[in-house]
């Protein structure tokens, strides 16, 4: 057991402070849940921050027991590396989607109060909340509560606009999700029955192979994957995160769906609940993500959908770590960079996806739709947006200095040394089918309209400047290889494969 | 066959419904009907495991009893957000069923 360390009562703090916003947004009511919402935001991008710098700074992991309850009867928040290094992430998208929706979500001054900005301030802060739940909890239930409030949080901010379409959208997503946590659900008295506990770090040193603990594993697995919507579980995901208004758009791509991955991480990586055909598995079904996904982005006539069906295929290489940590070959070390080659791309992933819905929403908002055919002239009248999409591009394609590179440099460099040569064959085809539908977007926009093109609506820029910002940011992530200390490796079992 | 077993394999019989009736039911409703089905079938098998996990005086282990409190708010949760969702959803278009997909290259479908 370790000792508590100095800064573990921020943990609780982190956690509690976007739920406590929204009660308060929600208690105001109104044009004030957006001033709620800005005062929350730095409080808990600022508890983030401090998490990970104790983390860097001490290299030891910070846990919280609630009530001073020990476990396994209490229930303990525990921030590794990996959990305060999402933190962070989650509270900047958090923050940048909160100035982008700024303009679209804000009471200007004289209109009259809107629903939907209301529900939507509340359903930011819920979300958030949520997300910190799942990187904090320590054990199983916890962690199937957190899942929970993340759907709950997340399937409304599909349909804000009430538009058929979207209830439809989102009442398909909450039926995939609810079958997927029901099923996660079915692993947890399983195990608890066999193990006693159901603490991640107690499972971890009790765990063996037998008939039980097979069935909870593969049903709990069963259940995150229709959850993060792995290929051939995906068939909610376009509608819904295509048809939501831009700004949940973008934290339902760039963070929601990371939520279960990271689920399913503790579960493999942390409880030990792993095997290495069912990783050949996932991996196999992540490689039909990545091809199928990328295909049919590049069909797609609608921006927004190109965009979702990209993240399908994204997706697909967050599982292509299974089997480079679990193959029967792999040594701890490679088992460590695969995961790091992983986690690289959950964060890339997440920073490059909001810049690219961020424009994509941005166009749709100053063109009136987002024909892909019919976007010659953008790149003249919005420059930044077009720009962000296609340094967002840049970044899930995999050029240097980007995150996507680092993070398929990491995978690719395992890929080898096991000798596991057809994922890194499936990597690159994907990566190629990725550039084809950045490139086909960015000459569209930047060709020469036949007519001169005018915009419906002014273009915020403060939007333009976000989007921008974190498009940058994901092609300048790479640079973390250069980072001192292994930060995600801080407070993390040795990956016994 | 001792009482546990039998509700053992209940909670079995119960989710596997369940599980089939979301899977194969096209009808919104009935999807949510089967959830709770399915919920149902997981509970009991809580209670299963609380009982064979008994001990001392206690007729069953206290920790799964609290888990299955807990289990059921989120399911109820779960069926009044679907309920409503779906009742939005019957208001704006005057049906309940999930045909496939639109089609989304339609002009209307805007984001």
């Amino acid at each position: 057991m370790e000792a508590a360390m100095p800064g573990s009562f921020l943990l609780p703090f982190a956690l509690m402070t976007p739920f406590v916003g929204m009660l308060i947004a929600f208690a105001v009511g109104g044009r004030h849940a957006r001033r709620v919402a800005f005062a929350v935001i730095p409080l808990g991008l600022a508890l983030a921050a401090v998490v990970a710098l104790l983390l860097a700074r001490s290299g030891e992991p910070l846990q919280y027991a609630l009530g001073a309850w020990a476990a396994p009867l209490g229930i303990r928040l525990r921030a590794d590396g990996l959990a305060a290094a999402m933190m962070l992430v989650t509270a900047l998208i958090i923050g940048a989607t909160a100035l982008y929706a700024r303009p679209e979500f804000g009471a200007r001054a004289g209109a009259p109060e809107s629903r939907t900005a209301f529900a939507f301030w509340q359903l930011l802060l819920a979300t958030w909340g949520a997300l910190n739940t799942v990187l904090l909890a320590h054990d199983l239930f916890t962690l199937f509560v957190a899942l929970e409030l993340l759907t709950f949080s997340a399937v409304p901010l599909v349909c804000l606009d009430g538009r058929a379409e979207t209830l439809q959208a989102a009442l398909r997503y909450l039926l995939f999700a609810l079958a997927g946590s029901a099923l996660y659900l079915v692993g947890v008295p399983l195990l608890y029955g066999v193990y006693g506990t159901l603490d991640i770090s107690l499972l971890a040193g009790r765990v063996q192979v037998e008939s039980t603990t097979v069935v909870a594993a593969a049903l709990m697995t069963a259940g995150l994957l229709a959850k993060t919507a792995l290929f051939p579980l995906h068939l909610w995901l376009p509608p819904a995160h295509a048809g939501a208004p831009a700004p949940a758009s973008t934290v339902l791509s760039a963070l929601v769906v990371k939520g279960s991955f990271l689920v399913l991480v503790r579960l493999w990586f942390d409880v030990g609940l792993a095997s290495g055909p069912a990783a050949q598995l996932l991996a196999a079904l992540g490689a039909g993500a990545i091809l199928f996904g990328n295909v049919l982005a590049l069909r797609q006539v609608r921006l927004k959908l190109l965009v979702a069906y990209s993240t399908v295929a994204q997706i697909g290489y967050l599982f292509l770590m299974f089997p480079l940590a679990f193959g029967a070959g792999s040594t701890a070390a490679e088992s460590a960079t695969a995961l790091s080659g992983g986690l690289m791309q959950v964060i890339s992933h997440a920073t490059a996806k909001a810049a690219m819905f961020m424009s994509a929403g941005l166009v749709y908002a100053a063109l009136g739709h987002d024909r892909i055919a019919e976007l010659a002239g953008v790149g003249r009248l919005m420059p930044m947006s077009i720009v962000a999409f296609v340094l967002g591009g840049i970044s899930l394609v995999g050029l240097p200095p980007s995150g996507g590179f680092l993070a398929k440099w990491w995978l690719l460099s395992v890929m080898v040394t096991t000798g596991q040569w057809w994922w890194a064959a499936v990597m690159v085809t994907g990566g190629l089918l990725t550039a084809c539908y950045v490139v086909m977007v960015a000459m569209r926009a930047m060709s020469a309209p036949s007519t001169p093109l005018t915009l419906k609506a002014e273009v915020p820029r403060a939007s333009e400047a976000v989007a921008l910002a974190l498009a940058v940011c994901s092609v300048l992530l790479g640079f973390v290889a250069f980072l001192p200390v292994d930060f995600v490796a801080i407070g993390r079992p040795a990956v016994l494969p | 066959m001792t009482p546990v077993t039998l509700l053992g394999l209940c909670s079995a019989a119960l989710a596997g419904l369940g599980l089939y009736g979301m899977v194969t039911h096209p009808h919104p409703l009935r999807k949510i009907l089967a959830f709770n089905l399915f919920g149902s079938g997981v509970f009991l098998l809580f209670g299963v495991v609380a009982r064979r996990g008994a001990a001392a005086d206690l007729g069953g282990d206290p920790v799964l009893q609290a888990l299955t409190i807990t289990g059921l708010v989120v399911a109820f949760a779960a069926t009044a957000l679907a309920v409503a969702l779906l009742l939005r959803f019957f208001d704006a278009t005057g049906t309940a069923t999930l045909a496939p997909a639109a089609d989304h290259d339609a002009d209307s479908g805007n984001p």
